[in-house]
C-alpha cells in the first residue's frame, strides 16, 4: 500500500449534486483554480440521485417570490429554520435550474418557453441521467477526481482544516490530499435505523444506502459545531420500494385514502388542515389510522386517466424504476389498485429537513477552512437538489474569496501515521467483531431506544439515556471490528461513521424537550410545542478527547 | 434477489480495465469473476438503483425485486441512447410492454 499525496487549492468531498455543481461554479469563477473532486463511488452514478429525479421541488414561479417561499418554509417546520439560509436559497433557485437545463438537463415547459407549474414549488423534469449530466459539466472543467477513494478524515491541525484524508477503494491507495479550502458536500444519512425490508431487502430503503453520514462524522470528529439532528426526515413514500408520493399526490392529484375508502385526512384531521396540512402532519395522520385500525393507507391513483397513467409511469422510470416492477409482478396497475403508503425509517438529511453543519451565511462552517453545500449543510430545510446547487455556488464563491493568497500550510507526519492506522487496522485482525453484526446492533438500538419504526417513532427521556449508554458500549466494541478486503474496510469505515453520528443525534433527542414535529421529534414526555422555551436552534459539538459531546442553543432570528 | 446477471449475454466487458457495472455502481457491489463474467458480490445490499441495468451495453442485467418483496416474477431492462432510454417491462405473466422517455436534450434539438 502507498501513499499518494496531492496537493489543490479547493477540495470537494462528494461528487454528487452539490459537489459537481461546486467544481463548475468554481471553474466559471476562476478558471486558474487547482480543483479536486473526492468521490467514494463514480460522480456519474453516485449518491441520492444514483436512480434519477422526476422533480425539481423548489422552484419560484411567477406570482411567488423568495419572501414567499421563505414563509412557506417557516410554517412547514414550525417556525424553526434559518431564514437567512433559506433566503439566500431562494435568490438563486432559478437561475442555478437554468444552469442545469444548460447543460442538457429535459424540463418540461409551456408554449411560450417558461417552465410548467407542476405544483405550486415544483417543475417536472426526464432527470434519469440527471447525474451522468451533472458530471459531464465537471469533465468539461480542469477538475481533477478520484473516483473510488473514501474520504475518512479532515487533516486537522487543531485550527484549521488542512485537506482531507482518503482511502483508494481499488487501489489500497492511502491518499493525503492538501487544500487551501474544503468543501464537504457529502450525502446525509441513512443506515442509521432499521429499515421497513429486512435480509435480502434491507437496502430497499428510500435513501441512497452509501450515503451513511461521512460528511457528517467527519466533522464532529474535529469538533465542528452541528445542528437540529434532531429534526429528523421520515418519509410517506410508497410501501416496500420507497417511491416518492409527491408525484402522485402533486403531479395526479390523488388522495389520501384509508382502508374504509375514507379522504381520511379531511374525515379525521380537519383540526391539522385535512388535506392542506404540513408534511409531517400527513406522515402523522397515516400512522394514526393503523394505530386505530383504519390501515392499510393508500393513495388513491384509480381516478387516473389512462394518459395520466402512462406519464405516472414514465415519471416512476426516471426516479423510482422498482415501482414499476411491483406493478408488474403484481399484475396490476395504478388505475386498477389504490398504492399502498407507509412511513420510512428515520434518515438525518440537510436536504429535507435540516440536520448539518452549523453555517455561516457565506456557508463557512464553525472550522476555518470548511464549507459545506447541499445534504452536509444545516439550518435550511426543503432545499432538495436545487437548493443545494445554490449553497454549492455560495460555498464556491466564499471559499475561492478566502483562499486568495492563502499559501499552503505544512502537514505533521503524525498526523498522516495516525489516521492511516486507524483507517487500516481492522484489517489486520485475525478476529473481531464483523462490521455488518456492528450495523445490526446500531440498528436495534435506535429502532427500540431512539424512536425507530418499531415505536412508531415516538421518544421518551428513560428510552434515550438507555440509548446513550448502549451506544456507549457499541462504540468501545468498535475498535474489535475486523475486515477481510477492501469492500469490508469501507464497510467497517461507514459503520463507525454511522455511530458517531447516532450518538449525536440522541443527544440532540434528549435535549430538545418538547415536541417540535411530529413523528420527525415527538417526545411521549414532552407531547406539546413549547414556543416559548424552544424556539431555538440546538446544537452540538464534540469532544474528542474527552469523548463528550457538549450541547449548546442558538437563538432563530439572525 | 435484486439483480440478475445473464451469463450467457454478458461479455465481462472484455479489454476494459473494469466492467462497466462494476465501474458505475454507487454501491461498489458488481465485480468481475475471474475476468470474464459480471457478478453481484452481495444481493441484499442493492439498492435496486438500476445504474448497472442501465450502464451494461448489452443488456445482460435485468432488474429484478426480492422474492420477500413480491412472489411472483417480473423483470426490467434498459437500454441506453443518446438523448432516450427505453425501458422493457416483463410482467409476471410474460406480457413485455415498452417505454421510451427523453433523457436529456440535445444542442438543435
Amino acid at each position: 500500500m502507498g501513499i499518494t499525496r496531492i496537493d489543490c487549492d479547493i477540495l470537494i468531498i462528494g461528487g454528487g449534486a452539490a459537489g459537481c455543481f461546486a467544481a463548475v461554479e468554481i471553474y466559471k469563477r476562476s478558471p486558474d483554480c487547482n480543483v479536486l473532486i473526492m468521490e467514494k463511488a463514480h460522480i456519474e452514478r453516485s449518491g441520492c440521485l444514483a436512480m434519477g429525479l422526476n422533480a425539481i421541488n423548489a422552484y419560484i414561479h411567477p406570482g411567488q417570490t423568495p419572501e414567499s417561499y421563505v414563509a412557506n418554509v417557516e410554517k412547514q417546520f414550525e417556525g424553526v429554520i434559518r431564514k437567512d439560509l433559506v433566503y439566500s436559497i431562494a435568490k438563486g433557485l432559478n437561475s442555478a435550474v437554468r444552469d442545469v437545463e444548460e447543460m442538457g438537463l429535459p424540463i418540461e415547459k409551456n408554449d411560450d418557453g417558461t417552465y410548467k407549474m407542476r405544483g405550486k414549488r415544483s417543475i417536472r423534469i426526464c432527470g434519469e441521467r440527471l447525474k451522468p449530466i451533472l458530471a459531464e459539466a465537471v469533465c468539461k472543467t480542469k477538475a481533477q477526481v478520484l473516483n473510488r477513494v473514501v474520504a475518512t478524515n479532515f487533516i486537522y491541525d487543531g485550527e484549521r482544516v488542512l485537506g482531507a484524508f482518503g482511502y483508494g477503494v481499488r487501489n489500497s491507495n492511502f491518499y493525503v490530499v492538501k487544500a487551501k479550502a474544503v468543501i464537504v458536500a457529502t450525502g446525509g444519512a441513512s443506515g442509521i435505523y432499521r429499515s421497513n425490508n429486512a435480509g435480502e431487502a434491507r437496502n430497499l430503503i428510500w435513501y441512497c444506502p452509501w450515503n451513511v453520514g461521512t460528511g457528517y462524522a467527519m466533522g464532529i470528529r474535529i469538533g465542528a459545531e452541528m445542528t437540529s439532528f434532531e429534526n429528523r426526515f421520515i418519509a410517506l413514500r410508497v410501501k416496500d420500494v420507497h417511491a416518492p408520493t409527491g408525484i402522485i399526490a402533486v403531479g395526479a392529484r390523488s388522495k389520501q385514502i384509508n382502508a374504509h375508502g375514507e379522504d381520511y385526512l379531511e374525515c379525521y384531521y380537519k383540526h391539522l388542515g385535512g388535506n392542506k396540512c404540513l408534511t409531517h402532519h400527513r406522515l402523522l395522520a397515516t400512522i394514526e389510522e393503523t394505530k386505530a385500525g383504519r390501515g392499510p393507507c393508500y393513495l388513491d391513483t384509480t381516478t387516473l386517466s389512462v394518459d395520466e397513467e402512462k406519464r405516472l409511469k414514465e415519471d416512476f422510470l426516471n426516479m423510482n424504476p422498482p415501482i414499476i416492477l411491483l406493478w408488474a409482478a403484481n399484475g396490476m396497475n395504478p388505475r386498477t389498485k389504490p398504492v399502498e403508503i407507509h412511513g420510512t425509517e428515520p434518515f438525518i438529511v440537510g436536504g429535507h429537513c435540516q440536520a448539518g453543519y452549523w453555517i455561516d451565511k457565506d456557508r463557512r462552517t464553525t472550522i476555518p477552512g470548511l464549507y459545506a453545500a447541499g445534504e452536509a449543510a444545516g439550518g435550511a430545510p426543503k432545499k432538495y437538489v436545487s437548493g443545494s446547487w445554490v449553497e454549492a455556488r455560495i460555498a464556491s464563491a466564499t471559499a475561492l474569496e478566502d483562499i486568495k493568497g492563502f499559501p499552503h500550510k505544512k502537514i505533521d507526519d503524525s498526523l498522516i501515521l495516525k489516521e492511516q492506522e486507524r483507517v487500516l487496522s481492522s484489517l489486520n485482525k485475525k478476529t473481531g467483531v464483523l462490521p455488518h453484526e456492528i450495523r445490526e446492533r446500531l440498528q436495534k438500538i435506535m429502532d427500540e431506544y431512539a424512536g425507530g419504526i418499531s415505536m412508531n417513532y415516538a421518544l421518551h427521556e428513560e428510552r434515550l439515556l438507555e440509548a446513550r449508554r448502549l451506544l456507549r458500549c457499541l462504540k468501545e466494541r468498535t475498535n474489535d471490528v475486523k475486515s477481510e478486503n477492501n469492500y469490508s474496510l469501507v464497510d467497517v469505515l461507514e459503520c463507525i461513521d454511522k455511530l458517531d453520528v447516532a450518538r449525536v443525534l440522541v443527544e440532540h433527542l434528549i435535549y430538545r424537550k418538547e415536541t417540535r414535529w411530529s413523528c420527525y421529534q415527538a417526545r411521549l414526555d414532552y407531547p406539546e410545542k413549547d414556543d416559548k422555551r424552544w424556539r431555538v436552534f440546538v446544537n452540538s459539538i464534540y469532544n474528542p478527547d474527552t469523548d463528550e459531546i457538549r450541547m449548546v442553543e442558538r437563538p432563530l432570528d439572525r | 434477489m435484486s439483480i440478475y446477471i445473464d451469463e450467457n449475454i454478458c461479455n465481462g466487458c472484455k479489454g476494459l480495465a473494469e466492467a462497466r457495472c462494476e465501474r458505475i455502481c454507487p454501491g461498489d457491489l458488481c465485480y468481475r469473476k475471474e475476468n470474464t463474467k459480471a457478478a453481484i458480490r452481495d444481493q441484499s445490499a442493492c439498492w435496486t438503483c438500476a445504474c448497472c441495468v442501465k450502464e451494461c451495453p448489452v443488456q445482460a442485467i435485468e432488474l429484478r425485486l426480492p422474492f420477500q418483496i413480491s412472489c411472483n416474477a417480473a423483470s426490467l431492462k434498459a437500454q441506453l441512447k443518446r438523448n432516450r432510454t427505453i425501458w422493457t417491462i416483463k410482467d409476471a405473466s410474460g406480457q413485455v410492454e415498452e417505454y421510451v422517455i427523453q433523457a436529456r436534450s440535445l444542442k438543435g434539438d
